[in-house]
């Protein structure tokens, strides 16, 4: 007879958890007592990515670090639909200041905390791409410049949702926004613009760089965890789809997310010190139409005016990732 | 007022804002009919039994346990389905469309044999009725109706012509499928729930059986032991037999002497058995003649297989025109468009020194002279939803009603019969069965699903299996039988893998402590489906909110 690994459960295997596993080895999220970081009555739309990665990554980090954390939030989505005054869904402390500063803000914190003899306490800074990648750039620079100990995590919806769907610096090619309409030959958001944020972490060689989705719960909070163990700068940049900017279904948030990362258009790595050090490999690869067609962003490109032209350009865009960081490496489907 | 410059609020949770009152659908919690129980002729709640078999030794210990306790809630033979039964189950498995079907026969075997070697054993909970019941025929249709009645309460009675007990599961199948002991050990079980059997003993006249004994229901389960004879111009010295009779006569101990060449007429599974069976007294070369095409043949895949890789030879499109001694005369067959078989004119011969007809069996219903309420068409008895026939009182089943014969379907007569009889001793409307959707593949989320492989069962090498009557299909080990069951993705239903706690952007998900028990918080819940559609089971369905 074959030996078989017991430990590899086939049924939930990628599940948050299983009665048949151990407490231990199932997801925070699965934990009874999670510290449910951003609690119930926030105003965040139907099917939100981002409040979803939030609570994860936040989950995460105060299991890791045994709730002894402090969050700076940027101005977005996620601090509005948060703290509409008087309420806060925040169950953890919590310090929002600028669209631009929360980077500097950050820092800051982690700098008091360690000037009164606090220093034990982490900080996590959070924001959007429009508070990472536009706004907050030149802070977040500094930031990794000075190698200040900040976990800071960007939740990548790839636009302005907030204030009605413009283009940020991480509005994918070809995608329909409030300010890039789908007319004229090159409908949509313009290719070979904008910035990958991932990359120019890396450039700074700080400790730890990741990419992740709400996709994948397990390597999402393994990264966190594992953010954690450093000190000095990190940086997360967490896929978070959005019904309402994307025009998806709110049910389909996760399967997106899922998608962007067996498509290739989304890259899930790791890499310390500015050498990606890890990758997850594609299981079962996706042509990037899968990804395209549920979302009315891209809705320009199919129907009755078909672009497969620009199709391509978006596939050959995942090829290119595929091939840059390997991801069928170590899968059996190439 | 003690606030902070312009701060004229306390800060309150958010949780005040009921965001519940978005919703125009709610996610509800369901239990679908998994593809496996809709499609067992037994009724048997198999992903439920999986499901308790995935804990294997698990936190008490006793997951094999439970597993084998719900198999037994429907069908008495855990060990004799897992080697005899056809498994329609597996067919309609969902998990085929993602890699392999789940090996749930094998594991349904595993359990049964693990039954055995740790002596578990039922007992009768509830309390004596008082009703005495008639059973006709000790085969599976009986036997399961005994044991049901049984653990009814019923006091019951079965008879049977046989000197043992087991019918065409120990007349009709060869050991070599199914071995005695684990007929003995699994009917053991039934005696030693109190049912009285009278082996031996052939019901001549039914009606009286009943007024004599004093029955107050009857259950006719009585098989279909007689072999079709076809007309065939034979030369008087030539050597036929049929099936059955050669399969019966090997099991009380007289094996036929069929020669080196041995030809088998018929394409079903007896003539599979036939064939193989006649490789093992020693026939040089057995061949199967059919007249149709095999993919046309009524013989199970994994029964025509396991002949073939044991050498038995097939001649398809055949039919037997004139029997000689040592000598067949064969006309090669042709099928037209509706897959018709018709003769072509042309001839050949075959030698042969013994040929044996399986063409089906026909039921013997003599013992129903004279209740002439009793409709039998077509040579079998016309029964009702209730398996009840036309004399009140008087329920049939098993290969005596119209119906698919199998030992699974058999027994699954024996288990309906029994709750009908229930029913009606009782004087009692049946239970309303409630519909339960199909967990069709779409519903699930497949992707939660690690790939895994079917595990093989190790075969016996062909050529020691050729000579011995020894069990063909060997059992699972404990590992891989553990294995096999979690690869069930329990379509349809909770397997408890808190994915719906997880996915929910509202935290509207609550685990209620034990396993596969959550409440959707609806004063929370917006009603995105994310929960729905990340059910990797399909145990949850959105609902329209009335509004």
């Amino acid at each position: 007879m074959t030996t078989v690994d017991l430990k590899l459960y086939q049924v939930g295997t990628f599940a948050a958890g299983n009665r048949l596993l151990p407490l231990e080895d199932r997801t925070v999220q699965a934990h009874p007592d999670r510290s449910n970081s951003i609690t119930s009555g926030h105003r965040a739309c139907q099917g939100c990515g981002e409040v979803l990665g939030a609570r994860y990554v936040l989950d995460a980090a105060m299991r890791a670090t045994g709730g002894d954390l402090v969050a700076v939030n940027a101005t977005g989505c996620l601090e509005v639909f948060s703290t509409p005054y008087p309420e806060s869904s925040w169950q953890l402390p919590w310090l929002h200041s600028l669209f631009g500063n929360a980077p500097a803000v950050a820092s800051g914190v982690a700098a008091a905390l360690r000037a009164t003899g606090r220093g034990h306490t982490r900080v996590v800074g959070q924001a959007g791409d429009g508070g990472t990648v536009d706004i907050g750039f030149g802070a977040l620079s500094g930031m990794f410049e000075r190698n200040d100990d900040v976990l800071f995590v960007c939740y990548d919806n790839e636009g302005y949702m907030n204030t009605g769907v413009q283009r940020s610096g991480a509005t994918p090619g070809g995608a329909r926004t409030a300010n890039t309409k789908a007319i004229g030959p090159e409908p949509g958001n313009a290719f070979g613009q904008g910035k990958n944020m991932p990359r120019i972490a890396m450039a700074h060689e700080i400790p730890y760089v990741a990419t992740a989705t709400v996709a994948d719960l397990h390597d999402l909070e393994r990264k966190v965890e594992k953010a954690m163990t450093f000190h000095g700068a990190r940086y997360l940049h967490v896929l978070v789809p959005c019904p309402l900017g994307w025009g998806s279904a709110s049910k389909d948030t996760i399967l997106l997310a899922r998608l962007a990362q067996r498509s290739g258009i989304f890259p899930v790595f790791e890499s310390e010190g500015g050498e990606v050090t890890a990758v997850t490999p594609i299981r079962r690869r996706v042509p990037v139409e899968d990804y395209l067609r549920p979302q009315r962003r891209y809705s320009h490109l199919f129907g009755a005016h078909p672009r497969p032209d620009v199709v391509a350009r978006i596939q050959a865009g995942a090829d290119r990732s595929i091939a840059r960081y390997g991801l069928l490496a170590d899968s059996s489907e190439k | 007022m003690d606030k902070p410059f312009a701060i004229t609020l306390d800060v309150g949770t958010s949780r005040a804002n009921k965001t519940g009152s978005w919703r125009t659908e709610r996610a509800v919690y369901v239990e679908r009919q998994p593809p496996c129980n809709q499609a067992c002729p037994a009724g048997e709640n198999i992903q439920g039994w999986l499901y308790a078999a995935e804990e294997g030794p698990g936190a008490d210990g006793r997951g094999y346990e439970r597993a084998w306790r719900t198999i037994m809630a429907d069908n008495p033979f855990p060990a004799i389905m897992g080697r005899v039964c056809y498994h329609p189950c597996e067919t309609a498995c969902n998990r085929e469309i993602v890699d392999e079907a789940v090996g749930i026969n094998s594991v349904e075997r595993f359990l049964g044999d693990e039954a055995i070697r740790q002596g578990w054993t039922v007992s009768v909970e509830a309390p004596p009725t008082g009703k005495r019941v008639l059973v006709v025929g000790a085969g599976p249709a009986g036997l399961s109706a005994a044991y049901h009645l049984a653990m009814l309460g019923h006091d019951v009675t079965v008879v049977d012509s046989a000197p043992l007990t087991g019918g065409m599961m120990r007349f009709g199948i060869p050991a070599y499928r199914l071995p005695r002991d684990v007929l003995d050990a699994e009917v053991q079980r039934i005696r030693d729930l109190g049912v009285h059997f009278h082996l031996g003993a052939t019901v001549t006249d039914l009606d009286e059986t009943i007024r004599d004994g004093g029955y107050d229901a009857t259950f006719l389960a009585v098989g279909a032991q007689v072999g079709k004879r076809a007309y065939l111009p034979a030369g008087s010295v030539s050597h036929v037999l049929d099936a059955v009779t050669m399969l019966r006569g090997l099991e009380e101990g007289e094996a036929p002497m069929l020669g080196r060449r041995v030809a088998v007429y018929g394409g079903g599974n007896a003539a599979m058995d036939a064939a193989r069976t006649a490789r093992r007294l020693g026939a040089d070369e057995a061949v199967v003649i059919y007249r149709r095409t095999r993919d046309r043949m009524p013989a199970h895949e994994g029964e025509v297989r396991e002949a073939q890789e044991e050498g038995v030879l097939f001649r398809w499109l055949t039919t037997i025109t004139q029997v000689d001694e040592g000598s067949l005369t064969v006309e090669r067959m042709e099928l037209d468009q509706s897959g018709f078989p018709h003769p072509t004119g042309e001839f050949d011969t075959l030698s042969a020194d013994a040929l044996v007809l399986a063409l089906g069996q026909d039921t013997d219903l003599s013992l129903l002279e004279g209740m002439d309420d009793i409709a039998v068409r077509d040579g079998v008895v016309t029964v009702d939803h209730e398996l009840m026939t036309g004399r009140p009182g008087v329920f049939a089943g098993g290969d005596a009603v119209p119906h698919e014969r199998s030992v699974t379907v058999a027994v699954g007569h024996g288990r309906r019969a029994a709750r009908a009889i229930d029913d009606w001793l009782a004087d009692r409307a049946p239970e309303p069965v409630p519909h339960r959707e199909l967990a069709d593949f779409a519903m699930l989320n497949t992707w939660y699903y690690e790939d895994a492989p079917h595990q093989q069962r190790s075969m016996l090498e062909a050529v020691r299996r050729q000579s011995t009557f020894d069990e063909v299909v060997l059992g699972l080990d404990e590992t891989t039988a553990l294995y096999e069951a979690r690869r069930c993705m329990s379509c349809g239903n909770c397997f408890s893998c808190d994915n719906c706690v997880g996915v929910c952007p509202d935290n509207a998900v609550r685990r209620l402590g034990p396993p596969g028990e959550y409440l959707i918080d609806l004063d929370y819940c917006k009603g995105c489906g994310l929960c729905v559609a990340e059910c990797p089971a399909g145990a949850i369905a959105m609902v329209p909110e009335e509004i």
